[in-house]
């Protein structure tokens, strides 16, 4: 899939409750991207070096969504990005969530804090594919409502909350929803609850991807600096993933 | 007015003295959507030993003040790999393509050397006596004088091509050890490699690197980098490639006043993968700016008066 370096127009920055920040970027022709794909951003602002790692939250023809936590120097700064600035982008970037299913397979996809912004662009896509999907989203406490509807416009979704506030009281691997009756689950949080995840999927013998965050400078598979240790050895997160299917990784 | 960019370093020609610094642009392909690699006066390939190396674990970078440090700890699939898979690929290149040639012993060196005279057309190869990520080499031969004269010596012996050497900047006398280089046989030298740094998470107080130290490369060494390029230039009687936090045209002019033949873009090219291009043609618009018409004029053009 062909990658570009460009400019994208900032057409809006929305701050949710929780802290998310979801950003709206536009450009005439926004390149073709798939779900699990990711772009790294160029935070002029910022004093950084490097491009930021982003996941893409949505994209239509002529958008492209992020749905950023801010809590570096960078993402804190995306925070302060006005309409009409614009931010450089280069991608789309590495390999995505699986896409190809029989129509009326049924696919679970779980969310953990924002490791949830890919899904909504997984979610839609599967959609469109007439897969059976629906989604489970771990938060520490309740989630950000304008988000919960995104993913209630597409599919069933399934709140989990570490304190209660919201929906199941408990971690996603204890939701009712999360049992053996899915043909394919593709997961996207904090490393240990896609551990837990994935510890979870192996006993029920159900296929899973994972998306992987390491750190990385390039994005394009030229630095070697993000690798995960695979059954292929040390592969980079950023062109060979950072979608990965759990049987590669040997973090298990 | 036009331009002339073409650059010599001895009997190497290149078609401008822009190139892509090994470690930092693959084997070249990853950046073909973003650039016409044709276009630069070379490209270094990834460091490459006789044998695979998986190189170091994870975390392998830290992004530092104006800086990144890295300890990849040159990962890459052996010369076999690199004759047999992606050699063929690169022969149609029309931009000069050097082979970052490293070892952890001196042996290591002289058979990848070798090899690539034997079974390759390769015009140059780029000896590493620098890399600070491998116990027991690299930087091992380069932090001495006799370190660097017994292996580029011992690989002058085999290799009829351009021989570059690349030098550590983690030395007491940069310049000594450049001209062991330049006795001991090489065409060329390449510097900076980088410098030695590490950082530390303080909230989990442990180091941001697998291997605790590494390398630090970009902005925060290019004022190191400019001096020991200058200091080196000015002694030795070889072309000098300069490197070290280029981010752009300023970046390396500045090098080429200090006495650079050539310059190298590393981790400028993570920031913008079109770095190379525009500094090429940044240099060229410098070059119209200052009326000059062969780029090789401005070499060493510092004025200190």
């Amino acid at each position: 899939m062909k990658k570009y370096n460009f400019y994208a127009v900032v057409k809006s920055v929305r701050q949710y409750p929780s802290g998310l920040l979801h950003l709206i970027l536009g450009h005439d022709c926004m390149p073709e991207m798939l779900p699990g794909q990711f772009v790294e951003i160029k935070v002029d602002k910022a004093p950084v070096l490097l491009n930021r790692p982003i996941s893409i939250f949505n994209r239509t023809e002529n958008e492209l969504e992020l749905l950023v936590s801010p809590i570096g120097v960078a993402t804190k700064e995306l925070c302060n990005y006005k309409p009409g600035e614009k931010l450089g982008i280069v991608g789309p970037l590495g390999h995505g969530f699986s896409l190809g299913f029989n129509s009326g397979s049924k696919v679970l996809l779980v969310g953990g804090g924002v490791g949830i912004a890919p899904l909504y662009y997984l979610a839609r896509k599967l959609k469109e594919n007439n897969v059976d999907v629906e989604t489970i989203y771990g938060s520490r406490t309740a989630p950000d409502k304008e988000i919960c509807a995104m993913f209630e416009a597409i599919a069933p979704l399934h709140v989990c909350t570490d304190d209660g506030s919201a929906g199941f009281h408990g971690l996603v691997t204890a939701h009712p929803v999360f049992s053996a009756t899915h043909d394919f689950v593709q997961v996207c949080g904090p490393k240990p609850m896609m551990r837990a995840c994935a510890k979870l999927t192996a006993d029920l013998d159900i296929d899973t991807e994972v998306s992987l965050e390491n750190h990385m400078a390039c994005g394009i598979g030229a630095c070697l600096c993000c690798v995960e240790d695979t059954t292929d050895g040390n592969v980079c997160v950023c062109k060979n993933g950072p979608v990965f299917n759990t049987k590669k990784l040997k973090w298990m | 007015m036009d331009v002339n960019l073409t650059t010599h370093l001895g009997s190497l020609t290149l078609k401008n003295p822009v190139m892509a610094a090994s470690g930092t642009f693959g084997f070249g392909h990853e950046y073909s959507d973003f650039i016409d690699i044709d276009k630069l006066g070379a490209f270094v390939v990834k460091g490459t030993t006789l044998e695979p190396r998986q190189g170091n674990p994870y975390p392998r970078m830290a992004e530092t003040p104006s800086g990144m440090l890295n300890c990849v700890g040159l990962q890459n699939g052996g010369v076999g790999h690199f004759i047999n898979d992606i050699y063929p690929g690169l022969k149609d290149c029309k931009s000069t393509v050097i082979v970052n040639v490293s070892g952890a012993r001196l042996e290591d060196y002289v058979k990848v050397a070798e090899r690539i005279a034997d079974e390759t057309d390769i015009e140059a190869i780029e000896l590493n006596i620098s890399c600070p990520n491998v116990k027991h080499g690299g930087m091992a031969f380069g932090t001495t004088c006799e370190g660097a004269s017994s292996v580029v010596n011992e690989v002058r012996k085999v290799w009829p091509g351009h021989l570059m050497v690349k030098l550590s900047p983690n030395v007491t006398s940069i310049v000594d050890i450049a001209l062991a280089a330049e006795a001991a046989g090489a065409d060329s030298l390449s510097l900076i490699n980088t410098l030695m740094g590490m950082a530390i998470d303080i909230e989990t107080m442990r180091p941001k690197l697998s291997t605790i130290t590494g390398g630090l490369s970009g902005p925060a060494v290019k004022p190191v980098a400019v001096r020991m390029v200058w200091q080196v230039a000015s002694k030795v009687g070889i072309p000098v490639v300069g490197l070290g936090g280029i981010m752009n045209a300023s970046d390396a002019i500045e090098f080429i006043l200090a006495g650079a033949s050539a310059i190298q873009i590393g981790t400028g090219n993570f920031v913008d993968p079109t770095t190379t291009i525009k500094v090429i043609d940044g240099i060229e618009d410098y070059c119209l700016r200052h009326g000059v018409t062969n780029v090789e004029e401005i070499r060493g053009a510092m004025k200190v008066n």
